[in-house]
């Protein structure tokens, strides 16, 4: 079984960390990335640009709703991901648009990628 | 992290807000920056024992109030204040408190603290100054290291800005604690930008040495736009903001070199621009043109934009950029537009067309260092050597930062 660690922190924290700060959590953080890869365990790992850089397509509403802003929606719960390759947000509203008529209901986050590595592990 | 740098950051991000609130209960600056100190105090030494508290925000805004009004009280004991029981220190007043930063106040609170210290009776450099003592929380010898200042004239400099708004604030009038209106926040949100973006401006401008002590007021500038981007969620205007600090510090590590000498933007080495800042910027400038409201702080990411998305120099679309140069010279006109706007047009058809856009200009740009210069680059490219050779001496004697000056010399050297 393929396990999803989803990663919480507080953004005004993370976003205060200053650039030595943030490379040593980082470098920290490959270190333990690299044992798990070796061991054959490690799949994608995404870090997220900060919230301010999210757009919300709210698909229970036809035609859906285009907000600026993170996901906010209390009720609502993660249920899965995409990681998608798009040219701006215009390529990628529309293919949440299409996936959205696919399966209506609830809201994507359109949140940009900072860092990307596939992992290589496959269920 | 260590837990004491944990506990530094997490200070550092809850200030604004706490601080706002304590602004807001007390109404002075000092008193308000006084007790959040005590109570940062009082948190490097009860939370490595107890851990972090579920809120910390409210729990420094909760202790720094309990702080002001014991000083509240002892300097006027007749004071007269709520029952000690709804002062204590319990639990439930813990998260009543938490509630209500969480509520109404939360977004007015900050941009009234950011527009404090944008009071317009403040000199611009005393309003960066402000900023950055009381949102930021940088100390006064970091602020004066920035201005290149002694720390005695910097703190004096402080000290003289919130007399000057503690004075207008007891004058009748101008009084900036009440609430905003919406036409009067969308205003302030302008100013606020403005002085963001001047405290950028003051670290990006920065050369050579300096540019390093200088950094860390670029990366607040960011910091403060991203919060307020938070606040106000779809403003165009402060996601280009956001964009185009964003891009323009991407490229902070290729714009010198070793030895402190500038790099101009067509030499620079571009894997050493940082890409998931670059990521950012461009990100959010969708987001903003997408709101079909352009304005100059996107115009000027958009333009930056172009450079980011060049492989290399010669794939720069200097096309677009001169249209939306026209843009920002129509919506801000100003001659320091104009003489960007004539570096795209030198690339698109020639020093001559571009040197006869930057001529009329020498009224009004005769004192500004990077008039001159460009009129001597085009000059230069047209064999013009002598007349060129002007342009550059008038540059280097206006030249604030010695890589400036230094930049001018090699072009003057290669003259000969």
């Amino acid at each position: 079984m393929l396990y999803a660690l989803l990663c919480y922190h507080q953004e005004d924290v993370v976003c205060a960390w200053t650039k030595e700060e943030d490379d040593a959590v980082m470098q920290k953080l490959a270190v333990v990335q690299e044992r798990l890869a070796k061991a054959g365990k490690l799949g994608p790992v995404a870090r997220l640009l900060p919230t301010t850089a999210a757009t919300t397509l709210r698909k229970d509403q036809d035609p859906p709703l285009v907000l600026d802003g993170p996901f906010a929606e209390t009720k609502e719960q993660l249920l899965g991901f995409y990681i998608l390759d798009c040219k701006d947000l215009e390529e990628a509203l529309d293919i949440a648009r299409d996936l959205g008529a696919a399966n209506p209901g609830g809201s994507y986050e359109i949140r940009p990628v900072g860092l990307f590595q596939d992992g290589g592990a496959r269920p | 992290m260590d837990e004491a740098r944990w506990i530094g950051t997490t200070l550092a991000a809850a200030r604004p807000q706490a601080l706002a609130a304590l602004l807001r209960y007390f109404r002075d600056l000092d008193l308000a920056e006084e007790a959040f100190q005590e109570a940062c105090l009082r948190a490097l030494r009860t939370w490595p024992q107890n851990g972090p508290p579920r809120d910390a925000t409210a729990w420094l805004i909760f202790v720094g109030r309990n702080v002001a009004l014991d000083t509240v009280r002892r300097r006027a004991k007749l004071t007269e204040l709520p029952p000690e029981e709804a002062l204590s220190d319990t639990q439930d007043t813990e998260a009543e408190i938490a509630e209500r930063i969480d509520g109404a106040h939360y977004r007015d609170d900050v941009l009234r603290l950011l527009f404090i210290c944008c009071h317009p009776d403040l000199p611009a450099t005393q309003q960066i100054a402000l900023a950055l003592r009381i949102v930021s929380g940088l100390s006064v010898r970091q602020i004066a290291r920035a201005f290149l200042v002694s720390e005695a004239a910097m703190e004096q400099r402080i000290t003289r800005a919130k007399a000057r708004i503690a004075k207008a604030q007891s004058g009748d009038g101008g009084v900036p604690f009440e609430a905003p209106g919406a036409v009067e926040r969308a205003e302030r949100l302008g100013v606020v930008a403005a002085m963001i973006y001047l405290v950028f401006n003051e670290g990006y401008s920065a050369a050579g040495d300096a540019s390093a002590a200088r950094a860390p007021l670029c990366e607040e500038a960011i910091r403060l736009a991203r919060l307020l981007l938070r606040l106000f969620q779809a403003e165009p205007e402060i996601m280009g903001l956001t964009a185009l600090m964003l891009l323009q510090h991407a490229r902070a590590r290729a714009r010198f070199d070793k030895e402190g000498a500038v790099i101009l933007l067509d030499s620079q080495d571009r894997e050493l621009w940082n890409r998931p800042m670059i990521g950012e910027g461009l990100a959010l400038l969708d987001k903003a043109v997408r709101h079909r409201r352009p304005g100059p702080y996107q115009l000027q990411a958009a333009i930056a934009a172009l450079h980011a998305r060049a492989k290399g120099p010669e794939d720069t679309d200097w096309a677009q950029i001169d249209l939306l140069y026209g843009t920002l010279e129509f919506l801000q006109p100003s001659p320091v537009v104009t003489l960007n706007r004539a570096v795209a047009i030198s690339k698109l058809r020639g020093p001559e067309a571009a040197l006869a856009m930057v001529e009329p200009l020498g009224d009004r740009l005769t004192g500004y260092f990077h008039y001159h210069g460009v009129r001597g680059a085009l000059l230069m490219q047209l064999g013009r050597t002598s007349e060129a050779r002007d342009d550059f001496m008038t540059a280097i004697s206006l030249a604030t930062t010695a890589a400036d000056a230094a930049h001018i010399r090699t072009h003057l050297d290669g003259l000969k």
